[in-house]
């Protein structure tokens, strides 16, 4: 079977390429937070955790910045059908039944703590690093798909076909599972998130940082204002935190 | 009862050449099918990103859970030491190997990546209940090898009712095993329930003594050996016992889930408005798997009727496959409740019933799995001593009075 695999690289390691990025200054003259890049030589740790913060009420009806962004960092080009195309974030549009009230808010992989897909799965492909973020080693992912019956949030898709132009920092392959890897090349860079970069250009709804960091601005941000976790009532604690919904 | 002798049969009739050519036939189809999946990706079946697990899985735990089953008659010749079963014992645990052996082979074909098999066979995942399944499987198929040799070998036949009890207590565990697939997605309203493991184990005794039924007649009637009724009846009654009893357990999870508010949702799904899985369940699971069988099956004139009793085995087998296709199928089509309370709509189908149209190729790796199993009984049954040469009430009734 052709592989199209372009990378060796073992996910499991994840080495960043560039040194330690105190702050990133996403629009000029905004510094929006400061993320703790790890140098190049040294493991992940579980001193960080890293964690998205997504506040409804800024999140754009209509925009799907997040998205597109994703995929283009990614190389998520579709073959048309939506119902085999992978997608690691996706817009969510709520109504509520009662008042009528409707909003927006994208969706990807919680990042979960005690992942569901990582318990299911029969080889360990699907596994989570000290620092929290969840991803799914390609290379030992024998397809089996249990993991995408296990997640509670939909956040995994399965490669259906062959793929072609794929990015070397995000390698996929037919007949494996994926999902968001909270852009984990990016991060590991000292960089946020590409779906976090292109929403701060307009409505920055989003915002990524170390949620073990009290003095982070998400977690600051989730001291004074609160935050939701989808389906709470599962106790899976994951990464990704929602305000106003 | 007179000593029971066991013979090989002959195989060598145009009928049995017939059926292994047929059987084969599938079995090729079904490579082929599997070929065709994986060259072209899974997009050419109808298996989506929604519904992830399509009609092979039916299949395939299908036979798996209808494995252990088989099993029973042996059980309840050597644990229970009931007579009447033991010269059914070899057939039972050949057919619960080749059951589980076609089962699996489904398995692995639908895989993404069936080339990375030898992954999965020696990387485990400890907390993963599918890793857990394989050793139950691969142990499955040396217990009950060794089972089926103390059976055959005088010399190691005092091993016997231990290697029964070891297989007997095994297969609980592997029905408990394959039940807890689905008892441990726990976000999915469909399969969060505490009685699905239970409720697998009395299904696999139904559909195992269903096909072990089938076999059976088939090979008496090809072989022109005699049946008697005594052992027959016995079967009968077993079966309809069973079939009663998933009934019974059908109700209690449906009125269990009724009771909690937040399962009202699927339920109203599966009983009322689920369309082809609500049909599925009414008309095939309730009515052609359970209550025309228990008709067939106890109805006072058709006591001495075989051809009843084969009947019920036939829409058994057929109810079984609707009962899977409805947890399967219908537990992932009911959509994810991401936010309970709220209508939910997005480009990845969420807060929608998901559709899901079973593709040839998935038809044919299903069936090519039932091909595999009754493959290997039928070779077993030429290559091994497995049937007994009479079963006429004379030889096969412990109760039987000259
Ligand atoms: S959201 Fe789904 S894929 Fe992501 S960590 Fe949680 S269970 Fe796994
Ligand atoms: S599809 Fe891959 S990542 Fe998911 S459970 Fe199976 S082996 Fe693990």
């Amino acid at each position: 079977m052709k592989t199209v695999n372009t990378t060796d690289t073992s996910k499991r390691k994840f080495l960043g390429g560039a040194a330690a990025v105190a702050g990133i200054a996403i629009a000029p003259g905004v510094l929006l937070q400061t993320v703790n890049a790890k140098p190049d030589n040294e493991a992940v740790s579980n001193k960080v955790r890293w964690g998205m913060l997504i506040d409804t009420n800024k999140c754009g009806d209509g925009c799907t910045d997040c998205v597109t962004a994703c995929n283009t960092e990614n190389g998520l080009t579709g073959f048309e059908r939506p119902e085999t195309d992978s997608q690691w974030i996706r817009k969510l549009t709520l109504k509520d039944k009662q008042t009528g009230h409707v909003q927006t808010l994208p969706v990807m992989c919680q990042h979960c703590e005690t992942a569901p897909c990582v318990d299911v799965c029969p080889t360990g492909a699907s596994f989570k690093r000290e620092d929290g973020i969840v991803l799914v080693d390609k290379h030992i992912c024998i397809g089996c798909r249990y993991c995408m019956m296990a997640c509670p949030y939909k956040a995994r898709s399965f490669v259906h076909e062959d793929l072609q132009d794929q990015k070397d920092h995000a390698p996929r392959g037919k007949g494996t599972v994926e999902s968001c890897t909270m852009c984990v090349h990016k991060v590991d860079n000292g960089e946020n998130p590409a779906c976090v970069t292109a929403c701060n250009k307009e409505h920055k709804a989003m915002y990524f940082g170390d949620l073990n960091d009290a003095n982070s601005e998400i977690s600051k941000r989730l001291k004074q204002y609160g935050g939701k976790q989808i389906r709470a009532d599962l106790g899976l604690n994951p990464g990704v935190r929602y305000q106003g919904v | 009862m007179k000593l029971i002798r066991f013979a090989s049969i002959d195989g060598n009739s145009n009928g049995y050449w017939g059926l292994m050519a047929l059987l084969a036939a599938f079995i090729l189809a079904a490579l082929g099918s599997s070929y065709y999946m994986e060259h072209h990706g899974h997009h050419v079946t109808g298996m989506t990103n929604q519904i992830v697990w399509g009609l092979p899985h039916v299949f395939a735990v299908f036979l798996i859970v209808a494995a252990s089953g088989a099993l029973n008659i042996a059980s309840i010749a050597s644990v229970f030491n009931k007579k009447a079963y033991k010269p059914l014992a070899r057939l039972s645990a050949v057919l619960a190997l080749a059951l589980l052996a076609g089962g699996l082979m489904i398995l692995v074909l639908d895989l993404g990546r069936p080339d990375r098999l030898i992954i999965a066979a020696t990387i485990y995942n400890f907390k993963s209940i599918f890793a857990w399944n394989m050793i139950l499987y691969s142990g499955f198929m040396g217990i009950v090898g060794v089972y089926i040799w103390t059976m055959m070998d005088e010399t190691v036949g005092r091993f016997n009712r231990l290697a029964g009890i070891s297989a007997f207590i095994w297969r609980i565990m592997l029905t408990t095993g394959t039940g807890s697939i689905f008892g441990f997605l726990v976000a999915r309203q469909g399969y969060d329930a505490a009685i699905m493991a239970p409720m697998f184990i009395i299904m696999s005794f139904a559909f195992g003594l269903a096909i072990f039924n089938l076999v059976l007649f088939a090979a008496y009637n090809g072989t022109r050996r005699e049946l008697g009724d005594a052992i027959v009846k016995r079967l009968r009654n077993l079966l309809g016992v069973f079939v009663a009893a998933i009934m019974y357990f059908v109700v209690v999870f449906h009125l269990t889930n009724l009771y909690a508010t937040e399962h009202h949702g699927v339920e109203a799904f599966i009983l009322r408005d689920g369309g082809i899985f609500t049909q599925l369940f009414w008309i095939g699971q309730v009515v052609i798997g359970g209550l025309i069988p228990l008709a067939l099956l106890y109805a006072p004139q058709l006591q001495g009727c075989r051809k009843s009793m084969a009947l019920a085995s036939v829409l058994i087998v057929l109810g079984g496959l609707a009962q899977m296709y409805v947890i399967i199928i219908g537990g992932q089509a009911y959509p994810l409740q991401l936010f309970p309370g709220m209508e939910v709509s997005s480009s990845f189908f969420d807060g929608v019933v998901n559709s899901y149209t079973p593709t040839l190729a998935e038809l044919m790796l299903g069936l090519g799995g039932v091909a595999v199993s009754l493959i290997v009984v039928t070779l077993a049954l030429k290559a091994l001593h497995l049937l007994p040469i009479s079963l006429a009430d004379a030889v096969a009734d412990p109760h039987h009075k000259d």
